[in-house]
């Protein structure tokens, strides 16, 4: 999945300090969005996310393991269909996913392309390569699974808030005490996000004119570093604030998840289409 | 005005003996005594570094004198007190906490997690956790919050909720830190009714603030503090109008300024609504 970065690049302008306040604003926003994502009226976001994480494992595993394109082809088109049906458009997907998956994973399963030995299809003009069908299946499947795997995880991800994402690992025996540090992650990354954006809009509005290499690297460093001794600071806080209401080093958390009708439906569905998958190769 | 010290009655809740409390190198009291009866509004006032923080998480149970005493219920608050499960969870359901800073408390992933975490901590029944919750929720009409991350909260919205997650184990004593800075004024103003009507009510509420425009409302006795110690302690009225008292604390101040006319001149500014009449003495 595209990740941000947090220095702007490409056809951003303005000096290295609006780059980077700029891209933690951006960080903020990406995140934001996606949290507004998961609460839109969608077939995926009204489903339990226990159902859900255990839907998308499933078909995610039938999807490594499938030995069909066809069967392959068609898990890809199903989650693309549970996109359109829950409000995430495929220019999100394209952006977000098939893009970038594509170029990496393309680049690792081009040589295959060339280098597995089959029935040749054609020679490439110049270099005279020989393109086998075996290469090219072989290059399918790994870009296919990785392209389908990934645009699953994306959509689970996309519509379950975090929040209930993590709930839902509990479901599936992840510890706790794990579950609860993604929790304070997730919770406190954003109020350092503030942080930095405020140091640095401090810092530039102190500033006049482009800042030397030697500077940025020094402004860079100085900025993680307030920061690491912030987090330190505020660590002890949030566990002060912790053990003044009971917290006594066992973290314990409350289900409120109610499996419905529509949520019954979806686990029979998962079965089902997994079903089908590993039947129709057979 | 009062003195601090005599023999504990049967409905103290805190008598804090003598105690001194440092930072490293720094101390933050030095010698303070003082003893806050079931019941009562208190107000601790004092500058920045008056000391009132360090004396609220003491007053918690979250640090612990270095010299002096502090007995809580009839008991000895020190760090004894909490090796065991059933006596750390006796006073963390009778004493509640809510930190200046509204990010430091909210630590959960949602409102609904954040009201559920001291319930949930001290081992309620999990079919009235959610009872409590809902009441909670309700009670502060914050339920369209419930599933919202705390991050996505207006500054007044999270002290409303740290508020909340703080009174859903409903705690005999309520100790508030700098609770209305950096709200704004209809925000400031729901939180100064909610500590109004504590009155009565007969949960002690003990509020560390330099903010003396609110004091009337929500205190029955003033403590000032001044470097580490107790220096006064009286009714609101009584602390207000002594100007001297509060320009030693730190809490009035004389600077400039213009009344309508070009001539700018200096006098007291206690920051209240009394303080013309309360000594807002021209200089």
């Amino acid at each position: 999945m595209a990740e941000q970065s947090f220095v702007r690049h490409g056809r951003h302008r303005g000096n290295f300090l609006d780059r980077l306040a700029d891209g933690l604003a951006h960080a903020v926003d990406h995140a934001l969005e996606a949290d507004d994502l998961s609460r839109r009226d969608g077939l995926l976001q009204r489903l339990d996310p226990r159902v859900k994480l255990g839907g998308v494992f499933g078909l995610i595993l039938v999807a490594v393991f499938v030995k069909s394109l066809a069967v392959l082809a068609a898990l890809f088109w199903l989650a693309v269909g549970l996109a359109a049906v829950s409000r995430v458009g495929p220019w999100r997907l394209a952006r977000q996913v098939w893009i970038g998956v594509l170029a990496f994973t393309g680049l690792i399963a081009l040589p295959a392309v060339f280098l597995v030995p089959g029935d040749v299809l054609f020679n490439l003009p110049v270099l005279s390569w020989p393109v086998t069908l075996q290469g090219v299946r072989s290059a399918a499947f790994l870009l296919g699974r990785s392209e389908t795997a990934a645009t699953y995880a994306l959509l689970l991800v996309l519509t379950t808030s975090w929040p209930h994402l993590l709930k839902a690992m509990r479901a599936f025996r992840v510890p706790t005490v794990l579950i609860v540090i993604f929790g304070l992650t997730h919770r406190y990354v954003f109020v350092f996000l503030r942080v930095a954006t405020q140091m640095l809009e401090a810092r530039r509005s102190r500033l006049v004119g482009p800042l030397a290499p030697r500077d940025r690297r020094r402004l860079a460093t100085a900025t993680a570093g307030v920061l690491l001794t912030r987090a330190f600071d505020m660590s002890t806080e949030v566990h002060l604030a912790m053990v003044s209401r009971g917290y006594r080093g066992e973290p314990r958390l409350l289900d409120e998840f109610r499996m419905r009708p529509l949520d019954w439906a979806a686990v029979a569905g998962s079965i089902a289409v997994a079903a089908m998958a590993l039947w129709w190769q057979a | 005005m009062t003195s601090e010290h005599g023999p504990p009655g049967t409905s103290t809740i805190f008598d804090v003996i003598d105690v001194h409390y440092a930072y490293h190198d720094t101390p933050a009291l030095t010698g303070l005594s003082l003893r806050i009866e079931r019941g009562e509004r208190i107000v601790l006032l004092g500058a920045n570094g008056s000391g009132k923080s360090t004396l609220l998480r003491l007053l918690d149970g979250l640090y612990f004198p270095s010299r002096g005493r502090i007995e809580a219920f009839a008991q000895a608050l020190d760090e004894e007190h909490f090796h065991h499960d059933e006596t750390a969870f006796a006073f963390r359901r009778r004493v509640g906490f809510v930190f200046q800073n509204s990010d430091v408390q909210l630590f959960n992933p949602t409102v609904f997690d954040e009201i559920a975490f001291g319930p949930l901590q001290l081992g309620w029944p999990k079919s009235q956790i959610r009872t409590r919750v809902a009441a909670i929720l309700d009670e502060f009409s914050i339920d369209h919050l419930k599933d919202r991350p705390p991050h996505r909260l207006s500054g007044g919205e999270k002290k409303r909720v740290a508020l909340a997650s703080v009174l859903a184990i409903d705690p005999e004593v309520l100790l508030l830190d700098e609770p209305t800075a950096a709200l704004d004024p209809k925000s400031a103003s729901a939180l100064i009714d909610f500590l109004v009507t504590c009155r009565g009510s007969g949960r002690t509420v003990i509020t560390a603030t330099h903010d003396l425009d609110i004091v009337e409302d929500i205190a029955d006795r003033c403590i000032v503090m001044e470097a580490g110690r107790v220096i006064a302690s009286g009714t609101p009225h009584e602390i207000l109008m002594d100007v001297p008292l509060l320009t030693r604390a730190g809490l009035s101040h004389v600077h400039l300024h213009l009344h309508g006319a070009t001539a700018a001149h200096s006098h007291h500014h206690l920051h209240h609504d009394h303080h013309a009449s309360a000594g807002g003495h021209h200089d």
